[in-house]
């Protein structure tokens, strides 16, 4: 299974940047596949992508909103919204794990550079929501320019994934962009470098600590169709989900819950699990560890 | 009915997003996809 989830990793990575012809004078996709919003963390500012990033979308709805209600204009995002209730109705947080690029990036990043590795201090996971509700929202809706608009702060500031995928690339395509990059670039060149090192010694910690998207699909962990189910009944407490968990989810010591915001379905408990104590539902259908297609799995309505 | 919620909460989604598109709000992310915003990407 986890090697079956890099190869939908790296396919999602190459379909989300599949445009291959790029020259200076054409830098980015301007095509109709770019009103679809990708489900993961992929800049649309990106000279290879062929979709557009939901949280740069959605960002772009939040510092225009008091004009489009000023003029009358629909822009309430429910297209963006929607896009992503979909997918979280569904899956909940599985497209972290299985199509984020960055998810991709950070965990190449964990595995290939061995260097021991260091605990994860756990409020920071906190941070996720003070980005999606402060960055994402409150901020590009009420600080406004003198025109009525808002400014795409998480963007602008903080997003690591759009220096490395747009920024970097533009910079190398556009010698004449080069001279307009000031102290905002490099003070996000230093967020990437940071994330890049924290990356080697944690797992994950943008999706950990930063991700207002991955946040987003978490909230429908609880409530989408599919589910994570721990018995502790049949559980033998050795632990080895919690150790293997790219997120740290500890449900095994009732922490957190199995579907919490935390968890990305990486499936990797699921199948690590020797007592088949994790069960995996979708829809009506439940699967235990090892016994994948199981008559005696199915579950009983 | 607790089996049935991911259906509603789909289908309520689906309802935003169609509604999304009937309002033009595609061609709203279309219109930002296409056009670099420097200043979005820390340049400028």
């Amino acid at each position: 299974m986890e090697r079956f989830r890099r190869f939908v990793q790296f396919i999602s990575a190459f379909i989300a940047n599949s445009r291959l012809w790029i020259t200076p004078s054409n830098p980015i996709y301007t095509g109709p596949l770019k009103q679809i919003c990708f489900p993961g963390l992929n800049c649309y500012s990106c000279p290879a992508a062929i979709s557009s990033c939901p949280l740069g979308a959605l960002q772009n709805v939040m510092a225009s909103l008091k004009m489009n209600l000023q003029l009358g204009k629909p822009g309430l995002g429910l297209y963006i919204i929607g896009s992503l209730g979909m997918m979280g109705a569904v899956v909940g947080r599985a497209p972290c794990a299985w199509f984020c690029p960055f998810g991709l990036f950070q965990d190449i990043l964990y595995k290939l550079i061995r260097v021991p590795k260091l605990p994860f201090w756990r409020p920071l996971s906190y941070g996720r929501y003070v980005f999606l509700f402060l960055f994402v929202i409150i901020l590009p809706v009420f600080v406004l320019d003198a025109a009525g608009f808002g400014q795409t702060w998480f963007c602008k500031f903080v997003c690591p994934a759009g220096t490395l995928e747009a920024g970097l690339p533009l910079l190398a395509l556009d010698s004449g962009l080069r001279s307009a990059v000031g102290a905002l670039f490099f003070s996000k060149l230093t967020v990437l470098v940071l994330f890049i090192i924290w990356s080697i010694v944690n797992h994950r910690p943008f999706c950990r600590a930063v991700c207002p998207l991955g946040l987003i699909f978490g909230f429908f962990n609880r409530i989408s169709w599919l589910q994570l189910r721990f018995n502790r009944d049949i559980c033998v407490e050795c632990y080895a989900c919690e150790m293997i968990c790219p997120t740290g989810v500890s449900f095994a010591d009732g922490r957190d819950d199995i579907n919490s915001t935390k968890c990305i379905r990486c499936m990797r408990c699921f199948n690590l699990c020797p007592g088949g104590a994790i069960t995996v539902e979708f829809s009506k259908t439940r699967r235990s560890a090892g016994h994948e297609g199981c008559a005696c799995h199915k579950e009983q309505g | 009915m607790k089996d049935r919620a991911p259906l509603f909460i789909f289908i309520f989604f689906l309802i935003l997003f169609v509604t999304g598109i009937v309002l033009g709000e595609a061609n709203d992310v279309f219109q930002k996809g296409v056009t670099i915003c420097l200043s979005c990407i820390g340049i400028n």
